[in-house]
């Protein structure tokens, strides 16, 4: 293990493994409260045709990818806000166009192949590069501060959109900004868990937090926590045989957690509702 | 309370809190509101009353610009809601209370979310802040369940929690969107209380209502909104005999579905009779 950790790709991948436990779940737990939860895999799908773009034009492929991706999460916002019923099937094509374009750019691409196009579906941690980690930390840290600057009003944006309204917040910048952070979220998440398994991570924490937790911020940190807990340990999990994958070992570990979660929220929550007197109404004041 | 002297802006004569006319609101092109003309100006206590798709909600929240006008225009203090930056001079409390996909808030947390028209971005959470929120869990009872999630509690307490997010913000207007209907007569004393504080502060109030119990006494207007269009606006109704007296401390002696309502306005204005009941 101590080998190991010193091996420089080891210390790439658990770098990498970090930024994005800590960063998808912090951005989930505003798209869960938004009822956005395949936000995400809309997204994952759309920046595939970035990747591609990226080894048809020879550039890095995680900088087409945000490029794109962002493209897409701002498409996807526009037609969400509009509201339509045929937005969900708006949605759908832009899906499929995501996929379907990138896996034919990437088969005209000349140095495109069907290995490159799996590391990029199913993660490929172990290759990550040390200019991956800059783009994914730069890209983490942008994620940190929208979440900083921009959290309380998301918070009242994802409770109640009228009410974010009449509070004369701009709603429209707002939901814009949390679907292009949600777009950097899974640029940085596409390397460690594959594309088709980044929503997991913005999901599950924030699923297995709210089984045992009573509020926003501090489902928020513990979903925080869970992330970066399942991120390294599928990572190490990973290290006990080459064939287990670390994106599929990540997400796997996570969904564990959450049975877990379910089943001791259970437990803490009917340990609550017998506890005396929470119930009982408080005095009222009587006279005005 | 020193807090509110500060907190509140210095009034302008003769300013209105909101004002529409014409107001048109069209939504899957059907005509909810047919030609509104609707002033309300500072400290008046103002019920919007109706039938079930009258378009008393629409019509509040069309005062507010929370629904666009497909015609007419609406004017908050003297702005369209657009143009309108003051918004911590509004207290919206909606129908319900919205808990989003399932991630647990507290009840202070939410109360506190009122702050947010206050609160410039980046700005931190300060000693006016807490104390707001906590004198408006105070006021609704709610105190000992700052820490629970919104989730757990039982319908009429929700609506406290939506009413101390409005207190917690201090406006001068309050816009309640049908803040009795659905829950139990503790709380609509509760909000009577409440209101009677508000009232004597010489806050705004535009309520939606179609009864309204305990917080008769306090009404200053009622606006009866039929088919998208007023037909009524003037005095209140007011039950007769003993307790119309004036300075009458109002406890309300009938039943909730008072039928002697819809008579009383229906005379005060010549609106033609009204029908309330059959509502759910």
């Amino acid at each position: 293990m101590i080998e190991l950790l010193r091996a420089p790709f080891f210390q790439l991948a658990l770098v990498a493994a970090l930024l994005v436990g800590l960063c998808a779940p912090a951005v989930g737990t505003f798209i869960v409260q938004r009822r956005l939860s395949l936000l995400g895999d809309g997204i994952g799908h759309v920046a595939l045709t970035g990747v591609a773009l990226g080894f048809l034009t020879n550039t890095e492929p995680v900088l087409t990818a945000v490029v794109v991706s962002v493209a897409g999460a701002v498409a996807i916002e526009l037609v969400r806000a509009r509201g339509r019923t045929s937005g969900d099937v708006a949605l759908a094509l832009l899906f499929y166009g995501g996929i379907a374009g990138g896996v034919m750019l990437m088969g005209i691409a000349p140095g495109g192949s069907n290995a490159k196009l799996n590391s990029y579906l199913f993660g490929a941690i172990a290759s990550v590069t040390i200019q991956d980690i800059w783009v994914i930390g730069a890209l983490a840290v942008a994620v940190i501060a929208v979440v900083v600057v921009f959290g309380r009003e998301l918070f009242v944006l994802c409770q109640d959109e009228e009410m974010a309204r009449a509070s004369g917040l701009p709603v429209r910048f707002l939901s814009l900004v949390i679907a292009i952070t949600a777009a950097l979220t899974v640029v940085i998440a596409m390397r460690v868990v594959g594309l088709l398994l980044v929503s997991a991570l913005m999901v599950i924490p924030v699923a297995t937090s709210q089984q045992l937790t009573r509020g926003f911020r501090a489902t928020m940190a513990l979903a925080m926590t869970i992330g970066v807990v399942v991120a390294v340990g599928g990572l190490l999990a990973s290290t006990l045989s080459p064939r287990v994958p670390p994106g599929a070992a990540i997400v796997l570990l996570a969904l564990g957690g959450f049975v877990l979660a379910l089943g001791v929220g259970r437990f803490v929550r009917r340990g609550r509702v017998r506890e005396p007197g929470v119930h009982e109404p408080t005095p009222v004041r009587e006279a005005a | 309370m020193s807090e509110t002297a500060t907190e509140t802006g210095a009034r302008t004569a003769g300013e209105t809190a909101f004002s529409m006319t014409g107001g048109k609101v069209t939504l899957d092109r059907r005509p909810i509101l047919r030609g509104v003309d609707l002033t309300v100006r500072p400290g008046e206590v103002v019920a919007v009353m109706g039938t079930n798709g009258s378009g008393k909600s629409t019509l509040v929240r069309a005062l507010l610009g929370l629904i666009p006008l497909s015609g007419g225009q609406t004017l908050l203090y003297g702005r369209p809601p657009a143009r309108f930056r003051d918004w911590w001079r509004i207290g919206y409390v909606p129908q319900r209370l919205q808990v989003g996909g399932g991630v647990p808030a507290t009840v202070r947390e939410v109360v506190a979310s009122g702050r947010i028209a206050r609160q410039r971005r980046l700005r931190r959470t300060n000693a006016a802040d807490r104390a707001a929120v906590a004198d408006a869990l105070e006021a609704v009872g709610l105190t000992a369940r700052a820490g629970d999630p919104v989730q757990h509690l039982s319908g009429g307490q929700q609506q406290r929690v939506l009413i101390a997010r409005a207190l917690a913000g201090r406006p001068d207007t309050y816009v309640m969107d049908e803040p009795t209907a659905g829950v139990d007569a503790e709380t609509q004393r509760l909000l009577a209380d409440t209101l009677a504080t508000l009232v004597m502060q010489g806050r705004t109030i535009v309520l939606v209502a179609h009864e309204l119990g305990p917080l008769e006494p306090l009404i200053t207007r009622g606006v009866v909104v039929r088919d998208g269009l007023i037909t009524h606006d003037g005095a209140p109704p007011r039950p007769e005999g003993e307790c119309a007296r004036p300075g009458h401390e109002h406890v309300h002696p009938h039943a909730p579905d008072e039928p002697g309502t819809a008579e009383i306005l229906g005379r005060g204005a010549g609106a033609g009779p009204l029908n309330w009941q059959g509502e759910a």
